[in-house]
């Protein structure tokens, strides 16, 4: 076996084992049960409804939207579509849009709720108490003493949504004001533990009916609140999301996302209209070295600073827990610190035993709860099943009478090598239907309709890099070369050819995928896919196995229905080297060398006149050699293809 | 068929029959020429007829109706939004398509309803799309950008792997004559203008550039020892390479028209209109075209391009001079032409051509 065979043969194991690699990962998945067998399908053929929504600001804003912005506003669609108990929606963001993606038919108020704006609050916090909800629904909130620590960190595993962890509490002290707390640490856990909540119960009903003098009166635990209150179960994922955000002008309950701790709150004094941004850093100590944690700055602007300010006034000098104030951004308190110092100049830090992430989530809920921002429906797409199962019943019929023709095209024109080009599809196909179900399993991608245009068209430019190296085998054999070299010669050249026209298709893909919107990104997926995927097969199945057939009798020889049959390529003679030539079908195999047939050539015509002119025409026919006439004809020993690299000096 | 092109292959490689089309590029400019020019009076004049994913509108399908006619849709939609003028067409043989400018929410879900009860199917088999007034020109505006990026990053790889941006340059000509003529058939065709279309446009970008560079880097090879011989012009040797890439050239563009045709098939008959028929339509004309393109355009128009190259110019007024004087070891045809082609090694050249030592008779 020469070196060149060994290589074929090696190219096509290796190929071998990427399929098996392949089927051999999805087989694992579809038997731990996460992946199938076949690609998921996007809403345009499995039906569902596709929201596109466009964060816009408000006029007259400040702010820029940033990725981050975008995030947190996936995160809170997110967090309301789940709360909503819908499986398996989709929210990315594309550009500068959210995609939010609902499989069935969802109802209308699910709809709504997609595109609701989010709302950044900040409330009095009056009571602290332990997420589950109370049967007894008078003053025995703040009975709980038995409540384990464990509890709210339990919940933390079952809520889909991981939050900062429990731990997570915080102070406030200014920047600009230092006034040193005595021992932060204890403040804090105090704030984050129920148990210390106090008993409100006998101000409650003395106070209820009353007017509540501040918003950090107890009146505003009105009955209607306290049986909120009580009724509340923050260990439930469903109030993590999508919760209206109260009355701004009366009391509301929630739960915090940080600790899980459920919270009774005042009226809205600072909105996040007040807030011009937030920010996130190492912690800074009053000497101005760094404590190494972390910390969340806020910006308040001069009308919310104003009114931060008499909110830290008033609650510096109450008790625990009145003296914290909650954040409460889309119904969920994302952190209530404690009021350390009055605050007059709109610049606050919260700190506390935040690690880096938490900070700058912390920060970046800030930032997205002061943009004025309200999501606008850009489109709004409703697909019924039974249409998307249509479009994908005649998408791929469409696809199966593309592969139909191509094939028989191919048959015609290349006869026999025509197989090569249809197993080549297949391998093509086998391999782009292993890969999308890989990644539908492992990135969640999804097919589309546009995804499946893409795969249509691929046929048509992955059968073109086989007819870009058939044709320069033919032209190699129509320079007279013995298919072994041919086939060598051709696939140096036409190799540059395939790599350079795919390398612009996959460039074309790339920047249609990173660019696009919708379904064009669908589209650009798959053709950047299968332009891949036609190097790959190219490189490990066509060549290779052209190599092996070219060492075939029937190809080899040059069969007629080869296609490759040098006699019909326009060579009825065909040099061999060393001076010995294979003529056409007419050939004498007498073992005359070239110029021995010659001389026998001439004695003929010396016999007539008819066979003089005969002889003549071939050299006046003979086209102008160019100057590396030489190199062809003695290049080409048949027996050392490999060597032969002449051609592209 | 198969015998005829691979003898007509066969001679189109060896140079036994040769199209000039370099040498007749004036009238192959002058052809597209006046094709742009209409295209872009059509254009202008007419427009393009964009879809309501460009204008904002609403659309419904309401698939598998007994009755495929347009009447209770339009009863539905009068009772409903009596301002509206719907266009109701029926798609493939029993879905009916209701299209309508931007309606409000409540509108849209009572419409939902109507529709469901008048044609008397299910609700949630209605499909239908509400799109924003604001929300097409985003999406153009995406499709422009990344055409102006890919353009630039394009321009970039060919200028590097050819080693020549006046080749880069003719490719992207030719790439954006395709895209004129495609759109100029869609504002003399009338048809709509989808986002399906856009990718559909989005791709013949990358065709297009796919197609010129195969034949490019034939022009490459046939031309890379250019300076070390002086039989041939660099524009006889770029057309030889257009000629021999003419076989490819039509294989691949019935094989990539293939599927695409099919598509088109399906989706205009049996499915009526949709994203498969609005890319196939695009695809199918941005294919043929490419491939024009690509033969009569690109490759004549870098010839034109690097003739201006001084390297390349005093190649070509050596290989004149040297013809002139009957130095120049080519053969000539009966009109006159000189043939230019591959050599047909394997015949003996005669003892005349072997060399010959100085000093011996």
């Amino acid at each position: 076996m020469s070196k060149v065979t060994k290589g074929a043969r090696r190219s096509l194991i290796w190929l071998a084992a990427i399929l098996v690699a392949i089927y051999g990962l999805l087989a694992v998945g579809v038997l731990t049960g996460n992946a199938s067998w076949t690609p998921g399908l996007a809403l345009d053929l499995a039906g569902g409804r596709q929201i596109i929504l466009t964060p816009v600001l408000d006029e007259g804003a400040t702010q820029e939207i940033d990725q981050s912005d975008l995030d947190q506003a996936v995160s809170v669609i997110r967090q309301r579509v789940d709360a909503s108990g819908v499986a398996e929606a989709e929210i990315t963001t594309q550009g500068n849009n959210i995609v939010v993606a609902l499989p069935g038919t969802p109802d209308d108020a699910t709809v709504d709720l997609v595109a609701q704006a989010a709302q950044l609050q900040f409330r009095p916090v009056l009571l602290v108490g332990d997420p589950s909800p109370t049967t007894t629904d008078d003053e025995t909130v703040t009975e709980s003493d038995e409540t384990p620590v464990a509890e709210p960190s339990a919940s933390a595993s079952a809520t889909p949504e991981p939050t900062p962890s429990a731990s997570e509490v915080a102070n406030l002290i200014t920047d600009a004001e230092p006034e040193p707390s005595a021992s932060p640490s204890a403040v804090l856990l105090d704030a984050a533990v129920p148990e210390a909540s106090p008993s409100p119960s006998a101000e409650t009903t003395d106070e209820a009916a009353a007017e509540p003098e501040d918003a950090s009166s107890f009146a505003w635990l009105t009955e209607d609140v306290m049986a909120d209150y009580a009724a509340l179960d923050c260990l439930d994922v469903e109030n993590y999301g999508g919760r209206t955000m109260g009355d701004p002008d009366a009391g509301y309950v929630a739960c915090s996302s940080a600790d899980f701790a459920k919270l009774a709150m005042g009226p809205v004094e600072v909105t996040g209209d007040d807030l011009e941004t937030a920010s996130s850093g190492p912690e800074m100590s009053q000497t101005g070295s760094f404590t190494g944690g972390y910390e969340v700055r806020l910006q308040f602007n001069s009308e919310g600073a104003a009114k931060f300010a008499d909110v830290t006034t008033r609650l510096v000098g109450l008790e625990d827990p009145r003296n914290q104030f909650a954040i409460v951004l889309d119904g969920v308190v994302i952190s209530h610190p404690v009021v350390q110092s009055r605050i007059t100049n709109g610049e606050a830090s919260i700190s506390g035993n935040f690690t880096q992430e938490q900070a700058e989530q912390l920060a970046n809920q800030l930032k997205f709860g002061a943009l004025p921002l309200s999501l606008e429906v850009q489109s709004n797409q409703q697909i019924s099943s039974t249409l998307g199962a249509d479009q994908l019943e005649k998408g791929l019929i469409a696809g199966l009478i593309g592969l139909v023709l191509v094939a028989l095209y191919s048959l015609v024109q290349y006869r026999a090598l025509g197989f090569v080009t249809i197993a080549s599809l297949i391998i093509a196909g086998a391999t782009t239907f292993g890969v999308i179900s890989l990644l539908s399993w492992g990135l969640g991608y999804r097919l589309s309709l546009a995804g499946i245009a893409g795969l249509i068209v691929a046929i048509g430019i992955t059968a073109d890099s086989f007819i870009v190296y058939f044709e320069r085998i033919r032209d190699e054999l129509r320079e007279g070369r013995s298919l072994k070299s041919a086939v060598d010669h051709a696939w140096t050249r036409a190799r540059r050819t395939i790599l350079i026209s795919d390398a612009v298709s996959l460039l074309a893909a790339v920047t249609l995928y990173i660019l696009a919107v919708g379904g064009v990104r669908g589209f650009a997926f798959t053709l950047g896919l299968t332009t891949v995927i036609d190097v790959i097969v190219v490189m490990l199945f066509t060549h290779p196995v052209m190599v092996l057939l070219a060492r075939t009798k029937f190809f080899g020889e040059g069969h007629k229905w080869s296609g490759l049959d040098p006699r019909q390529l326009g060579r009825d003679t065909m040099y061999k080297g060393r001076g010995r030539v294979r003529t056409g079908a007419a050939a004498p195999k007498d073992g005359l060398t070239l110029a021995e047939r010659r001389a026998a050539e001439r004695k003929a015509a010396e016999g007539g006149a008819v066979a003089a002119d005969e002889v003549g025409e071939p050299t006046a026919a003979e086209v102008a050699a160019v100057n590396d006439a030489a190199e062809v004809s003695e290049a080409d020993a048949d027996d050392a293809p490999a060597n032969d690299r002449k051609g592209d000096v | 068929m198969r015998a005829n092109l691979g003898t007509w292959g066969n001679k189109l490689h060896s140079g036994e029959k040769t199209y000039p089309i370099v040498a007749q590029r004036r009238r192959w400019f002058a052809i597209s020429g006046v094709l742009m020019a209409i295209a872009i009076i059509l254009l202008l004049v007419k427009g393009l007829n964009p879809g309501i994913d460009f204008t904002g509108g609403t659309q419904y399908v309401v698939p598998d109706v007994a009755n495929p006619t347009a009447a209770p849709a339009e009863e539905a939609v009068a009772e409903i939004a009596p301002d509206q003028e719907p266009r109701i067409t029926v798609l493939g043989e029993d879905d009916i398509r209701v299209q309508l400018g931007v309606l409000d929410q409540d509108d849209q879900r009572a419409l939902n309803a109507a529709l469901a009860e008048s044609y008397d199917v299910p609700e949630d088999s209605i499909s239908f799309d509400q799109i924003g007034p604001t929300w097409g020109a985003s999406v153009g505006q995406a499709a422009l950008q990344g055409l102006v990026i890919f353009l630039l990053l394009v321009f970039g790889v060919i200028a590097l792997y050819f080693r020549a941006w006046r080749m880069a340059a003719a490719a992207i000509v030719a790439l954006l004559h395709d895209l004129l003529f495609t759109a100029g058939i869609y504002a003399l065709s009338g048809f709509e203008v989808t986002p399906a279309t856009v990718i559909g446009f989005l791709t013949i970008l990358g065709y297009s550039l796919y197609d010129t560079v195969v034949v490019f880097d034939k022009v490459r090879e046939n031309t890379a020892n250019l300076q070390s011989q002086h039989r041939y012009t660099y524009a006889e040797l770029a057309n030889l390479a257009i000629n021999q890439t003419l076989v490819r050239s039509i294989n691949t563009s019935v094989v990539a028209l293939l599927p695409v045709a099919s598509i088109l098939f399906i989706g205009s008959f049996v499915l009526g209109a949709g994203t498969l028929k609005d890319i196939a339509l695009a695809l199918f004309v941005g294919m043929a075209v490419g491939t024009f393109s690509s033969i009569f355009v690109a490759t004549p128009l870098e010839v034109s391009l690097r003739g201006s190259e001084k390297a390349i110019q005093e190649h070509t007024a050596k290989v004149l001079a040297l013809r002139e004087q009957g130095g120049a070891d080519v053969a000539v045809r009966e009109d006159g032409t000189v043939r230019v082609g591959a050599l047909q090694p394997g015949q003996h050249q005669g003892v005349t051509s072997q060399p010959k030592r100085k000093g011996r008779k």
